[in-house]
């Protein structure tokens, strides 16, 4: 099964954080990667730029309407992601719960549809 | 054979299905991979042995020929639907495989599946309301309107997280096991404490005109003895003594009209003895472990309670010294209030007041109406009439339980205007 870990984050928390803590956070993610490439978990991650750097696109009355900014306003932003290999939930759950934003942020783990080849 | 013999075999049914029918499920959920498959080859199943059994016989090993026949009328359906469905197909051809390895088992090489049944039911990536309807549907077999009537919720509504908690049990992936040894305590309290609340809501009915849905409390008891029967944990024999310890004072909490009694003016001679007795038992079996927690403790102070042939004999001592325990345990503004009723009959009803009065300072215990009913009981108790009229007004005003109203009511009369 493949999941998909959505990390949210307080773009602000971590936008203040002093840079010896945020160099510590960036260190204990590159860690963090490392060991789910070692285990063969690692299937691909990136990190997002901030969110006032998003455009959200729709279509409308066949019309394209482009707005900044994401879709809703909410407390934490979608900050990246890691896609991973996971025998099943739980086995997604244990793999989340590493990442580093597990403990100031959330995670949302959502599985990878599987389509059908008919 | 004999048309005596032929009742007999359908009767047999019956006492299979009552005694067994959870138990094949959850081997059935786990040999094809999921609940809706598996419910369907139950009921095939079953059907199969009211059409067989009484002209075949009793089959020696019931629960493994109910596991063998649910299982090939799965392979069966899937290979009539593999006709529209080429992946059916596959799915049948697999199953078929597996299938025919363990043919013709005894009843005792079947593993109990019952603990991955509850432990899926109750997993934590699905909300505590599905947790708890999942799990009276699936291992305690009440019905959607059962489950419905007894949460006073529509029948669609619970039929709708039912069938949500199944799709996300399948699309997620959540695995039917029981939790490795280091995942085990908190997945393990996700279990009790629905058990607990399963419990409750029988016992205390949140709101409604019934003081207790017996048949709620008396499932949960149930899938506590199964609990405690397949996972001999400490807090498991904790939350089964509690809950039977509550159980044994049913009789003794209601007036026949429903009027609500406090425990202080209950008629012990209604407690049920049996109960109260495997209860104690279950509590110093819990305690010597040394590994108990909270439910132990709430078991605990309840077994004190059931000590006291008089409510003036409770040794209200060690009620205090159980809730200093659980207070560290398990920290919470209810312990609190709990403790401070305990201190108010070990040291006099002020310095119990004392204490309550902190903790609604605080704020934390502002709207739950038995925080204003136990300091408005003190207030009177020290002769402060007009302090208690206002808390027990306060205490009405939150309180959504009608017997808790006209108790609270009764209150308020008696103290006068």
């Amino acid at each position: 099964m493949k999941y998909l870990c959505l990390i949210y984050d307080e773009e602000k928390k971590l936008g203040t954080m002093p840079k010896s803590e945020s160099d510590a956070f960036m260190g204990e993610y590159f860690t963090f990667t490392e060991g789910i490439r070692k285990s063969g978990q690692y299937v691909a991650g990136e990190a997002l730029q901030p969110v006032g750097t998003a455009t959200t696109v729709r279509i409308r009355n066949g019309k394209v309407s482009t707005t900044d900014g994401p879709f809703a306003e909410t407390k934490e932003q979608l900050g990246g992601f890691y896609l991973i290999n996971a025998k099943d939930l739980n086995d997604a759950i244990q793999v989340a719960s590493k990442i580093p934003s597990a403990r100031i942020g959330s995670i949302e783990v959502r599985p990878i549809m599987v389509f059908d080849q008919q | 054979m004999t048309e005596d013999a032929a009742d007999a075999a359908r009767a047999m049914v019956e006492t299979v299905y009552r005694a067994e029918s959870r138990r094949v499920l959850a081997t059935l959920i786990r040999l094809l991979g999921d609940f809706d498959r598996a419910e369907e080859a139950l009921h095939d199943a079953f059907a199969a042995a009211v059409e067989h059994w009484p002209s075949d016989g009793v089959p020696k090993n019931p629960r493994a020929w109910l596991v063998s026949t649910g299982r090939f009328k799965a392979i069966d359906a899937m290979r009539r639907r593999a006709r529209f469905d080429a992946s059916q197909g596959e799915v049948a051809r697999r199953f078929e495989a597996d299938a025919r390895v363990s043919d013709d088992i005894a009843d005792e090489d079947i593993p109990d599946d019952r603990l991955r049944l509850i432990f899926t039911c109750c997993h934590p990536a699905l909300t505590p309301d599905a947790q708890i309807a999942l799990t009276l549907r699936e291992v305690c077999d009440l019905t959607t309107e059962e489950i419905a009537r007894a949460f006073l919720t529509a029948a669609p509504t619970v039929a709708q997280r039912i069938v949500r908690a199944k799709a996300k049990i399948r699309d997620a992936v959540i695995p039917y096991q029981v939790p490795s040894a280091d995942d085990l305590p908190p997945r393990l309290d996700t279990v009790l404490h629905v058990v607990y609340l399963v419990f409750n809501e029988g016992y205390w009915a949140s709101s409604g005109a019934s003081l207790v849905r017996t048949d709620l409390s008396g499932e949960a008891i149930r899938l506590g003895r199964v609990l405690h029967e397949l996972l001999p944990d400490p807090e498991v024999t904790g939350l089964l003594a509690l809950m039977l310890l509550h159980e044994a004072r049913r009789l003794a909490r209601a007036t026949a009209t429903g009027e609500l009694v406090l425990l202080d003016e209950q008629d012990r001679s209604l407690w049920n003895r049996e109960q109260i007795a495997e209860g104690q038992a279950l509590v110093e079996q819990a305690l010597a472990s040394r590994r108990f927690g909270p439910f132990t403790l709430q078991a605990a102070i309840s077994a004190v309670h059931a000590d006291a042939a008089r409510a003036a004999d409770t040794d209200w001592a060690q009620i205090v010294g159980l809730y200093d325990v659980l207070l560290r345990v398990d920290p919470s503004p209810v312990v609190e209030l709990n403790r401070a009723a305990a201190v108010a009959m070990r040291d006099g009803p002020a310095a119990g007041l004392a204490l309550i009065d902190a903790i609604l300072v605080r704020g934390d215990l502002a709207d739950y109406p038995l925080a204003h009913s136990a300091r408005a009981d003190l207030c009177r108790r020290l002769g402060r009439t007009a302090d208690a009229r206002a808390a027990y007004q306060r205490a009405l005003s939150l309180t959504r339980q009608e017997p808790e109203r006209r108790f609270l009511e009764r209150r308020l009369s008696e103290i006068g205007s």
